[in-house]
């Protein structure tokens, strides 16, 4: 490693000898480093080669780009271009607006409306969004956390109003609360009123639309924040399990409920790490289940998964080289067996990105799917020395960081005193340092860089700038022809509710939201119960 | 130059939860001898503005990664000189293309960071702008 003057490359990269995490790799591996009894067979358990017996080769993963800005008119419009383009689900960005409980014209979405996402305040721009797409034969994730309960019942309103049997729906919401309070920051209630929503609407899932997964565990925003491969993975089984155990504390059967919970992840550059993270998570996920809860369905016991290739390991320098870097990550999901995956386009690290890009990062998991090969066959990695050996290492790495909060006083506890965040607030520094020193490469970033036009990347994508504007207009429209006198008894209902934790708050608000309630509306009345969460900023 | 006893607020304007490069920034300063206050996510400008006068701070740094930055930089600073702390310094960290920093220096920014600028070179710049 060589020390730099300000603003310029380092050059002569060292090659590593151990994996991001931390694990130490030998340079030989062999037979007498693999423990043969931890392989097992595919679609057996514990599912450390898959869930399924035949791999992709009796589904293929589906192909599901995050997508959403501006106007329900123009993300509607960029699905049906994915559409036409082969993308086999929808996965709905939303604005910050949406997700943290604020109508477009709040004060506090000054400046936020459409940005990230799509504005979704109501059931007249859900209706938009949906045009033209068939519900019974697409599937819609929805990356929403606060405020999935209310989107999830949004999306039931506009089923019924489109004539769509729920039980056909399917598809996800994200409804993760308890990695936002870590990671990615979109909390509102505290934590105990939360875990309650979580629970309603799982259990209001279960059996008002069996076919679509209430909630997506997710680690990938907390290894987006710093969290190690390892990490990732014990965080997002920990608060997995704590969801769980309130299910069960509702009276909810895990025989039963477990069948519809799924994951979510973050693939970044080491190829291997990936794939062993995704073996031994699906095989520890199994374990715990039977093992602490006695759960014997096969479906309850399979860990299924989505992720995403890309986020923090893409680079705003040489943005085109995150083509590659996408493929690679394609590849190690695949061979981690996921059960749905959006790869990033080249420009994501930094903007929203242009119809050209976002062809590209579908066409790279096509080319993965069609002309690589790796789908042929189920878990074609397994039985190889390194990652057997390596899948056995990440999972015992893994089963500390379950331990290491559970001897903390759990969950809830760690997030309330600040723990979790301050653990990942440490590691994003180490990693930022090791970046900055060297340790870690970064091609195009901190060696091989270009003399001039480092950050070239092409075609720029503007927002449109009155889409805030737009927006709002249509909620006053909204607002003014909707059955006012309806819409406060039914937040009135709503609110009284929110005070009866062993009444189920779902139906209310697939009532509030046929009305046209709108999910500020919503989450002002929730808040009234139920205050909001005091974020502990101490590190 | 040195941060030694400078007093400096990192705020999250607006909604966004991407915190890690406030932390790390607001973990650096500490370290490297900065008094600082870490506002937490979700904060308006006018509280930003306020908390900045209330605890009698240099400077200012707003990390924003929602693409919302124009607007939160240019209301934090019309807060901060309308409660008279026209001396007080911002920076801006976060996801800012190279096309908007020279609206965000007209609206009195006295630097930017993009997250591949090494930490040592922040905090560099962060004490010129503050000598």
């Amino acid at each position: 490693m060589s020390k730099k003057s300000k603003g310029e490359a380092l050059s002569n990269p060292q090659m590593q000898t151990h994996i991001p995490t931390g694990i130490e790799v030998p340079g030989v591996l062999g037979p007498e480093m693999v423990n043969d009894e931890n392989i097992g067979e595919p679609g057996q358990y514990p599912y450390t080669r898959g869930i399924h017996k035949d791999g992709y080769r009796g589904r293929l993963w589906t192909i599901r780009q995050y997508s959403g800005f501006s106007t329900a008119e123009e993300t509607n419009e960029r699905y049906r271009f994915l559409l036409e383009k082969g993308s086999t689900g929808l996965s709905v960005a939303l604005d910050l607006p949406t997700q943290c409980g604020y109508d477009p014209d709040d004060v506090m979405a000054t400046g936020e409306v459409g940005k990230v996402g799509v504005s979704i305040s109501n059931l007249a721009e859900a209706e938009i969004l949906f045009n033209d797409i068939d519900l019974s034969e697409i599937s819609t994730s929805f990356t929403i956390n606060g405020t999935a309960a209310i989107i999830y019942a949004m999306y039931l309103a506009v089923a019924d109003k489109k004539g769509i049997s729920r039980e056909v729906l399917t598809g996800t919401i994200q409804n993760d609360i308890l990695k936002e309070y870590v990671a990615r920051g979109t909390w509102i209630f505290p934590v105990k009123p939360s875990m309650r929503l979580v629970a309603d609407s799982i259990m209001y899932a279960n059996n008002e639309t069996p076919r679509f997964n209430p909630i997506s565990i997710a680690g990938a925003h907390v290894r987006d924040a710093g969290a190690t491969a390892e990490e990732e993975m014990g965080y997002t089984l920990a608060n997995g399990l704590a969801y769980v155990d309130e299910l069960i504390k509702r009276g909810a059967d895990p025989n039963k409920f477990a069948r519809r919970l799924s994951f979510f992840f973050y693939v970044h550059m080491d190829l291997f790490e990936e794939v062993s993270k995704f073996r031994a998570g699906r095989r520890i996920w199994a374990k715990l289940l039977k093992e602490r809860y006695g759960v014997t369905d096969p479906k309850a016991l399979m860990f299924r998964f989505g992720v995403v290739c890309g986020g923090s390991s893409l680079t705003a320098a040489q943005p085109y080289n995150n083509i590659s870097r996408v493929a690679i990550e394609n590849m190690a999901a695949v061979l981690g067996g996921a059960q749905s995956i959006f790869t990033c386009a080249y420009d994501e690290a930094f903007q929203i990105p242009t119809e050209f890009s976002a062809e590209i990062a579908l066409r790279t998991q096509q080319i993965v799917a069609y002309e690589s090969g790796v789908a042929k066959t189920v878990d074609p990695l397994g039985g190889s020395y390194y990652v057997e050996w390596l899948t056995d290492q990440m999972a015992d790495g893994i089963m500390d960081v379950i331990k290491d909060i559970e001897n903390y006083g759990g969950v809830e506890k760690a997030i309330e005193d600040g723990y979790t965040q301050s653990r990942i607030a440490e590691q994003a520094r180490a990693r930022k340092l090791r970046k900055d020193r060297g340790e870690d490469v970064v091609v195009g970033e901190n060696y091989f860089r270009k003399d001039k036009d480092n950050n070239e990347y092409g075609e720029e994508f503007t927002l449109d700038a009155n889409a805030s504007e737009k927006i709002k207009e249509k909620l006053q429209f909204t607002r003014e022809n909707r059955d006012e006198e309806q819409v406060q008894k039914l937040l009135d209902k709503l609110e009284e509710v929110a005070g009866k934790d062993d009444e189920n708050i779902m139906p209310y608000l697939v009532d509030c939201c046929h009305a046209y309630v709108t999910v500020g509306e919503m989450v002002a009345r929730l808040k009234r119960q139920w205050g909001e969460f005091r974020e502990p900023v101490g590190f | 130059m040195s941060l030694k006893s400078k007093r400096i607020l990192i705020g999250k304007p607006g909604l966004d939860g991407h915190d890690v490069g406030a932390k790390i920034i607001a973990l650096s300063l500490r370290d490297a001898g900065a008094e600082v206050i870490y506002t937490g996510l979700r904060k308006t400008p006018e509280f930003i503005a306020r908390a900045a006068v209330d605890e009698d701070v240099d400077a200012v740094g707003l990390s924003i990664l929602s693409g919302s930055h124009k607007e939160l930089v240019k209301a934090t600073r019309e807060h901060l000189d309308k409660f008279g702390a026209e001396d007080i310094r911002i920076f801006v960290g976060g996801t800012i293309p190279e096309h908007d920093f020279a609206e965000l220096k007209k609206h009195g920014v006295a630097a930017i960071f993009t997250s591949e600028m090494s930490i040592a070179d922040v905090l560099d710049k962060i004490s010129e702008i503050l000598t």
